[in-house]
């Protein structure tokens, strides 16, 4: 006798899926027969279960079975007979054979007569004596089927429903290659609920609409409803396509760049020694012109073709520049022509300097681009990595200008503390090193270098000293740190399940 | 770069290492690597090798907090000594330059100091002994004048220090450890290197090593000789006075002695006699973005070491890195504090914007991505092993310490990298990149090699309608049209592959990836690509 449901029945009565109105009517009985009177494959039948089962009317519960199969020897021998049984029938035909010929004669692998013969001598069914092999056991246990047989013709078998003595069987089975698999399988089942036994007890409208059609649209009336649904049933995830998270945030601090009123600088990532090194007063004999830093390019030769810059910058080596002693060792051209991958976005500066005249002042420029150094790989080292660049031209430019560019653009990257500390680089006087503060480890990060440009880069390149604010910092660690990177080889591996989950930049 | 650790206690004698102490020395700009109970690891940048030593680092510290400001001025004796450097020097290893301290008292940390004072300064400023060598001897048993001279490697025989035996010069290179590590730097020579003195004993062989019996130093050492040998005399000069001084910091009295040059320069050593510069207060107080005054600068160079009056600097001899007035704007620079600058954002007018090339490349991501498409970023160098199926003559990078030792000539070849990378992840598996290839240029560029910016999308498991499908979408929405003729490539399927032709140039490829090169590439599903020359299209 169906029952008139209560308001909270009534309720999920109207959520009810097709698939769960299907199987509702035969709650009470097993999986299987569900399946059968529903007209359901067991997969529907487990969906709208699980379905059932967020609403509070099931219970869920695997169990798991272990079951017996025939491995890839197992189903040769039922069709063939164990090797045992083989060597029966061989003895049968001719009794006391030295081992040679009972093996030859059931044409078995070394292995398969070995182990053939341990059985039948565990079941004294033979026995060798002076090197023949001679059936001993009467007719009757000969022709007898041994449990191993048994076994192999019952299965597949569950492996609780076995006999004491087929599991020994099993047992020996085991032992050898490939008679035997053993599986194990989850089988599910399932307990109705007391809210369970309500609703099934309940009457089921059947005049609640599922999909809106183009037909509804045009005939609709009021009395109608639609069936609810259930917001919290888990939907497929699905994946967009998107840019790369590294490109992302460069895209953003771009922007940082642009607003600020830059200019971006583009350049090549192969260049000379000159303009890496000695356009940037960087002396002929530093040690990072060695090769166990740089990438230099085997076999190219390159040219320094400004032959009137390169004139001003080997001077400016050797003996100075007005004001300056320079270094005081002599620079070879040569030396400047080596081709090498930049080893900092800097030479992009130094080109723009290069090309700059006085009526372009002032002007602001910009790169974001990588720099190469000859590195091994691990958590912490890698041989490309990011470089923020920017140089600022300008007769009135000055060193706090420099701090104020560079703590605007890292309070837009996130960072709200900043502290700038005294260092060193061949090609800026003085010279800065930029910390932030990372509020949430509470730690000071080292962020990489700036400084104003020595007169003694300025003057050849621009053609006289003007204060060039310069700066070139590591920019991989800062989307470490958003993304919560811990290991850099990660930044460049391309695994496509992080890529597709890793979240934009948001900043 | 190098970084030297002090004996804790032996700083503590002159100052308590206290959190406001380790700050400042960080604001000297003098990274602290570590601070131990024992220890005190500084950086020492490549400008600064006077506080390579202790005593010199103190010297700095010192001023800089204001407890002895100025520069500082040591007593020098002349010792009527001489050094001869003779023309029979191989032409590689032409100056030589000496000097005396006395009243020296090395106990064994003393001894280590110095052992690495010595070392730094050997693998900073004289760049691992390429550019000169140091040698430091017991005084007692050297008889003057001095000569550096040349002999045949043959010729030279004396027992190296802590060795058993004699050795030629010859021998030392190829059985004495040290001989054989700087080996490289003389076998080629003509004539070793050697000092010997007015006895004719040989006192060493630089710059590889001292004699045992003539150089070394013990915790009975009271006096000794200090020599630099090698290719550039101001250099070397550098390296004596921070030597000399740093000795004298420790109570020795130095003694000059006259170093007369294959060129007859005459020239008494150390020359401590600190250099004049004449500064611009006006210049530096617009190149700090400050307003000092002159009765300031009194207060600031004398904490960086320096004396200043009526606008000239004196410069320690030691301070070898001020070539210019900027150098001396940033001692005033940290003599007033780096936290104590103001930022400031000017407001110049100037006009930003974003370079053609990268406005390109985001709208064909926006464009590939609101396909569905995802963005890869891979490296440019890539490895010889996945190189090897494509011929194209290859750019090498010497000596690379990993596996990835070739400039990558198209996008393809890290593409495959990744799918093989990937072939457990999710299909399909739709990708593109944007980035920058390296091809040799025939024409006569400066480096030799040509840069081209190059777009790659890639589907797998895809076919030859899904990439072109992409390809017409992306020129369609690029407002472009292409056309494609049948071509043959290497790796890709005969009769599949297309030559993409923009305003009658070629410029890219599309096709099927040949099964082969799929399975060379531990790849095992069906990818499609196309590769275009990105630079064509403007």
């Amino acid at each position: 006798m169906k029952q008139k449901p209560s308001a909270g029945i009534e309720e999920i009565l109207e959520q009810l899926s097709p698939l769960e109105r299907k199987i509702i009517p035969f709650l009470s009985s097993p999986l299987k027969t569900i399946e059968k009177k529903a007209g359901l494959d067991t997969t529907s039948v487990l969906r709208a279960l699980r379905f059932l089962e967020a609403k509070g009317l099931v219970k869920l519960e695997t169990s798991t079975e272990t079951i017996i199969e025939l491995g890839t020897n197992g189903i040769y021998y039922k069709k063939h007979h164990l090797p045992e049984r083989v060597v029966i029938s061989v003895l049968e035909a001719h009794n006391h054979l030295s081992l040679e010929e009972a093996q030859r004669l059931a044409k078995l692998s070394e292995n398969e007569f070995k182990v053939s013969l341990g059985v039948l001598k565990s079941k004294a069914l033979v026995s060798l004596s002076n090197g023949k092999l001679s059936l001993i056991a009467n007719k009757e246990e000969i022709i007898r089927k041994t449990f191993e047989e048994q076994l192999i013709d019952a299965l597949p078998l569950e492996k609780d429903n076995l006999s004491p003595e087929l599991l020994f069987a099993l047992d020996n089975l085991k032992k050898r290659k490939d008679i035997i698999e053993i599986k194990t399988r989850t089988i599910p089942s399932f307990t109705i609920t007391e809210l369970g036994k309500k609703v099934a007890g309940s009457e089921l409208k059947v005049d609640l609409l599922e999909e809106v059609t183009p037909e509804i649209i045009k005939n609709w009336t009021r009395s109608k409803k639609f069936r609810k649904y259930d917001l919290q049933t888990a939907v497929p995830r699905i994946q967009g396509g998107k840019q790369h998270f590294v490109n992302q945030s460069i895209v953003y601090a771009r922007k940082i760049w642009t607003d600020l009123g830059f200019k971006e600088m583009k350049g090549t990532m192969v260049d000379t020694a000159f303009w890496v090194f000695d356009a940037l007063f960087t002396p002929q004999d530093h040690p990072a012109r060695e090769m166990q830093d740089t990438f230099f390019l085997k076999d190219m030769h390159g040219q320094v073709i400004e032959n009137k810059i390169a004139a001003l910058v080997k001077q400016a080596h050797e003996t100075g520049i007005p004001g300056s002693t320079g270094w005081g060792i002599s620079w070879d051209e040569k030396e400047a022509t080596r081709v090498l991958l930049r080893t900092h976005t800097t030479s992009l500066s130094a080109r723009t300097l290069a090309k700059l005249k006085s009526e372009d002042l002032p002007a602001k420029y910009f790169a974001i681009g990588k720099a190469f150094r000859n590195e091994t790989v691990d958590w912490n080292h890698g041989f490309e990595f990011y470089q923020t660049e920017g140089i600022v031209i300008d007769e009135k430019a000055h060193f706090r200008h420099l701090l104020g560019y560079l703590q605007e653009f890292y309070k837009k990257m996130g960072f709200k503390k900043i502290k700038f500390v005294p260092s060193f680089f061949s090609y800026t006087e003085p010279s800065v090193e930029i910390q932030v503060f990372h509020p949430e480890k509470k730690i000071w990060l080292e962020l990489g270098g700036a400084g104003i440009f020595r007169p003694e880069v300025t003057a050849p390149l621009f053609g006289k000293p003007i204060p060039v604010l310069a700066w070139g910092q590591g920019f991989d660690r800062i989307i470490m740190d958003y993304h919560d990177i811990k290991d850099l080889r990660k930044m460049y591996a391309n695994d496509l399940k992080d890529l597709r989950e890793k979240r934009f930049w948001l900043r | 770069m190098a970084i030297v650790s002090f004996n804790r206690k032996e700083i503590e004698k002159t100052i308590k290492l206290t959190p406001e102490v380790l700050e400042c020395i960080m604001m000297l700009g003098i990274p602290v690597e570590e601070c131990t109970a024992d220890t005190l690891s500084i950086q020492v940048l490549p400008n600064r090798p006077d506080l390579l030593s202790m005593n010199g680092f103190l010297r700095a510290l010192m001023s800089f907090l204001g407890k002895k400001p100025g520069l500082k001025k040591y007593k020098i004796q002349d010792s009527k000594c001489k050094l001869y450097v003779d023309s029979s020097l191989p032409k590689e290893w032409p100056y030589a330059l000496a000097c005396i301290i006395k009243n020296v008292h090395f106990d064994d940390a003393k001894i280590r100091e110095i052992i690495q004072l010595q070392e730094k300064l050997g693998s900073t400023m004289l760049r691992e002994r390429k550019k000169g060598g140091i040698g430091i001897y017991p005084l007692d048993n050297i008889s003057f004048p001095v000569t550096f001279k040349g002999m045949h490697p043959d010729k030279i025989v004396f027992r190296p220090l802590e060795s058993e035996g004699e050795m030629t010069g010859r021998q030392i290179l190829s059985r004495h450890p040290t001989g054989r590590t700087y080996a490289h730097i003389c076998s080629s020579w003509s004539a070793f290197p050697v000092f010997v003195d007015a006895k004719d004993k040989i006192l060493s062989m630089p710059p590889i090593l001292n004699s045992h019996e003539m150089g070394k130093i013990s915790t009975a050492t009271k006096e000794v000789f200090i020599e630099a040998t090698g290719t550039d005399y101001a250099t070397l000069n550098k390296v004596i006075t921070i030597l000399a001084t740093s000795l004298a910091e420790a109570g020795g009295q130095v003694y000059t002695i006259e170093c007369i040059q294959q060129n007859k320069k005459r020239e008494n050593i150390p020359n401590l006699l600190p250099r004049k510069m004449k500064i611009d207060l006006e210049q530096i107080n617009n190149l700090l973005g400050l307003s000092l005054k002159e009765r300031e600068l009194e207060k600031l160079l004398p904490k960086m070491g320096y004396d200043y009056q009526k606008s000239t600097v004196s410069i320690p001899a030691w301070r070898v890195d001020v070539l210019h007035q900027a150098d001396i704007a940033e001692d005033i620079l940290i003599a007033y504090g780096y936290d104590r600058l103001e930022p400031e954002l000017p407001r110049v007018a100037t006009i930003g914007e974003e370079s053609p090339a990268s406005r390109r490349t985001g709208k064909i991501a926006e464009i590939l991505a609101g396909l569905g498409l995802l963005e890869i970023s891979t490296y440019h160098l890539i490895k010889p092993e996945e190189a090897k199926r494509f011929h194209a003559p290859f750019i090498e990078v010497e000596n690379a310490k990993t596996e990835y030792k070739l400039l990558r000539p198209n996008l393809l070849i890290p593409a495959l990298r990744i799918f093989a990378e990937n072939k457990d992840n999710e299909y399909p598996q739709r990708l593109f990149e944007i980035g920058t290839v390296f091809i040799q240029d025939a024409r006569k560029s400066e480096t030799g090699i040509a840069e081209e910016n190059h777009l790659l999308v890639a589907t797998s498991a895809g076919n030859f309608t899904e990439v072109k499908q992409i390809l017409d979408y992306l020129s369609r929405m690029l407002g472009l049209s292409y056309t494609l003729t049948q071509t043959v490539h290497p790796g890709f399927i005969e009769g599949r592959t297309g030559a993409i032709t923009f305003n009658n140039k070629r410029i890219g490829i599309i096709g099927e990836l040949h099964p082969e090169l799929l399975r060379a590439s531990n790849h095992k599903m069906p990818t499609a690509v196309f590769e275009l020359n990105l630079d064509e299209l403007v």
